[in-house]
């Protein structure tokens, strides 16, 4: 008897084409969510939607209540105020062991005392399946993250992305209706990091499970996420696509938190509606005018851009700044120019500018002008 | 003689030191050791002829023998019973946050301190108020209140090494309480369990002073018939059952760090 290793895995979770608009589609809900240790609100009546099947990052610094988030979700905390709720059901003080939630840590937390066959069936014999179920879907699971043939070996005798396909494994064997992942790339190295990535993407999209993801690597959230909520100090500051949250941040600390950001000091001109117009050296702007609420024409306001909608260019024409090249950093696909330029907020600006781009031009030293690629800058008031 | 660099004159002042201290612990051992095998009948060093007569001569020995058994008694319940109360405590300390929660350590640790012929005669005094014969169960009951700190120190650690995510993860995987504590906690505490316990019985069944006060002749156990013996005798039968003494813990000390790593169990580890 084959059965493919997905089919063995697939969660309750429906296809693509069942999915329902509407109530059904909402895995797991949030509601005035709200969690104190002591005085402190780790998290301040928080609201979230999370679809069916999507892959939701939680973004944010440590200390934003992410963690406390996942671990409301997981069960092993009990909110102090506020609902949530698993496929509809209200599952607020529902212990962890009844949620049938998966859950991988950043350490893994692999039983050490048993060998991988066992860690990976737990789940399975905790919900007192049939032994001959139990070897055959731990076989297929394993076959799922490519492990077959390591069923005997002790978490300690594997490395550290075995590790972690077997505490997916182990997460995902027992058709959890979420999975929750805290942290899970942070103990890896780099090259291994990549791979897993894309590793757990694929299974993920695979499985069609909704995945809970808590991270502190902004790069990480972009890359992987089908939706991302930036929190901070407790809350939910933004909620959107990596792109929206990229491209559209809704305040001074989602844009400087996520992709690296040049902040440079401009001038309000005009607001027509939806769009407003700023200046900066001999460049014209337009930015929302949204996120400028209550800022008055001619006033200053900060004009934040991405290193990559600057560019270099001859100093006198019609440029944004003018700066003086402090240092160069080669980065293979693209070099990294660092430039004075007294607009700049921090004193210096960042360009990311295409290798072939005359790399010789902007030498450290070099007086260069800086303008603007294109439309893609948002301004905030001054902090 | 050509001057050694002073890096090699300190290291070689260095091994001759440590060499001398670890000598000073070994002495005793070894000055017992080769007394026991002395052919004659007084308790002399060095020995001038060898024979194995005193090991013959203490294991036939009916007080040596009713020791051992006494012991033996005292320290299976000992042992035991303070290691499910230590246990216990010791999963209370570091699972619950609780007023007067220092105050119990400081209470549970406190016989480290308090010196064991104060706690014997407490015990002593007490099962005379309570007209209890000097049987058993005050002996059993003054060991466990002496080894009981090791026991707690030992599953604490124990506790205190044991990451609490693998809880979690078994919960998150549908097991109940006390599924976890059956299949995650507890496999995981067996070695804290089991050196816990062999340290209880080690230190009981070699403890003397608080013995001396609440034993009677009929429950005496080793050291205190040991004792006894030398205060009448001074042959070299002493020294054989020291002797055994010492194999006997040395090789249960072996045998438990051979199958379950006492390092583990007596360092906090800095987990990940």
């Amino acid at each position: 008897m084959s059965i493919p290793a997905e089919d063995a895995l697939s969660a309750a979770a429906p296809t693509p084409a069942t999915r329902a608009n509407g109530e059904e589609s909402i895995a797991v809900e949030l509601d005035g969510v709200t969690k104190r240790f002591g005085k402190i609100a780790a998290l301040d009546d928080v609201s979230l939607l999370v679809r069916r099947g999507e892959l939701m990052t939680l973004l944010g610094p440590s200390g934003c209540g992410k963690t406390t988030l996942l671990n409301l979700v997981g069960g092993f905390l009990m909110p102090d105020s506020g609902e949530i709720a698993i496929d509809g059901q209200r599952v607020t003080n529902v212990p962890a062991y009844r949620r049938e939630i998966g859950i991988m840590f950043q350490n893994y937390a692999l039983f050490p005392h048993m060998n991988v066959a066992a860690n990976v069936g737990y789940g399975l014999r905790m919900r007192r399946v049939a032994k001959a179920e139990i070897a055959r879907r731990v076989a297929d699971a394993l076959a799922l993250i490519k492990l077959a043939g390591l069923e005997d070996r002790k978490p300690r005798q594997l490395s550290g992305g075995q590790q972690q396909r077997v505490a997916l494994a182990r997460a995902l064997v027992i058709r959890p209706k979420v999975l929750l992942l805290d942290e899970p790339f942070s103990a890896l190295d780099r090259n291994l990091r990549a791979s897993m990535q894309v590793e757990l993407k694929e299974i993920q999209r695979k499985l069609g499970v909704t995945t809970i993801f808590v991270t502190h690597d902004q790069s990480e959230a972009l890359s992987l996420s089908d939706r991302i909520a930036v929190m901070a100090e407790g809350r939910i500051r933004q909620l959107g696509s990596p792109d929206e949250i990229y491209r559209r941040p809704v305040d001074r600390f989602v844009a400087s938190f996520v992709g690296d950001v040049n902040v440079l000091r401009a001038r309000l001109e005009r607001i027509d509606g939806a769009i407003a117009t700023v200046a900066l050296g001999a460049a014209r702007v337009k930015v929302p005018s949204r996120t400028l609420q209550g800022a008055t024409t001619g006033s200053i306001v900060d004009l934040f851009v991405r290193p990559e909608e600057l560019r270099p260019a001859e100093r006198g024409t019609a440029v944004a700044a003018d700066g003086i090249v402090a240092a160069q950093s080669y980065q293979g696909g693209h070099v990294d120019l660092y430039v004075d330029a007294p607009e700049a907020l921090s004193g210096r600006v960042l360009l990311r500018v295409p290798r072939h781009e005359g790399m010789s031009l902007w030498r450290a030293g070099a007086r260069i002008g800086i303008a603007l690629a294109a439309d893609e800058a948002i301004a905030f008031r001054p902090a | 003689m050509p001057r050694l660099p002073l890096q090699w004159r300190l290291r070689l002042l260095g091994g001759v030191t440590v060499s001398a201290i670890l000598g000073f612990l070994l002495l005793p051992a070894l000055v017992v050791t080769l007394a026991a095998f002395n052919s004659r009948a007084i308790l002399s060093f060095p020995p001038e002829s060898w024979s194995w007569r005193w090991f013959v001569k203490a294991l036939a020995y009916d007080d040596f023998q009713a020791g051992f058994r006494n012991g033996l008694i005292v320290t299976g319940w000992a042992s035991s019973i303070a290691l499910v109360v230590g246990a216990a405590f010791a999963l209370a300390l570091d699972r619950y946050e609780f007023r007067f929660k220092r105050a119990l350590e400081a209470v549970l640790l406190s016989p480290l301190v308090v010196p064991h012929f104060t706690v014997g005669l407490g015990f002593l005094i007490l099962a005379a108020q309570l007209g209890m014969a000097r049987g058993y169960g005050v002996i059993v009951a003054c060991h466990v209140v002496l080894v009981l700190p090791f026991v707690l120190r030992s599953v604490y650690i124990s506790l205190r090494n044991l990451d609490p995510r693998l809880e979690l993860a078994a919960a998150s995987l549908g097991a109940p309480p006390h599924r976890v504590l059956t299949t995650v906690t507890l496999p995981l505490l067996v070695p804290g369990l089991v050196s816990g316990w062999l340290f209880a019985a080690i230190l009981s069944f070699n403890e003397f002073t608080a013995s001396l006060f609440v034993t009677a002749q009929r429950t005496q156990t080793l050291p205190v018939a040991l004792y006894n013996y030398v205060r009448e005798y001074a042959d070299p039968s002493m020294a054989a059952i020291s002797v055994m003494y010492i194999v006997v813990t040395a090789t249960l000390l072996i045998l438990a760090n051979v199958f379950l790593g006492l390092a583990k169990v007596l360092n906090v580890e800095h987990p990940r």
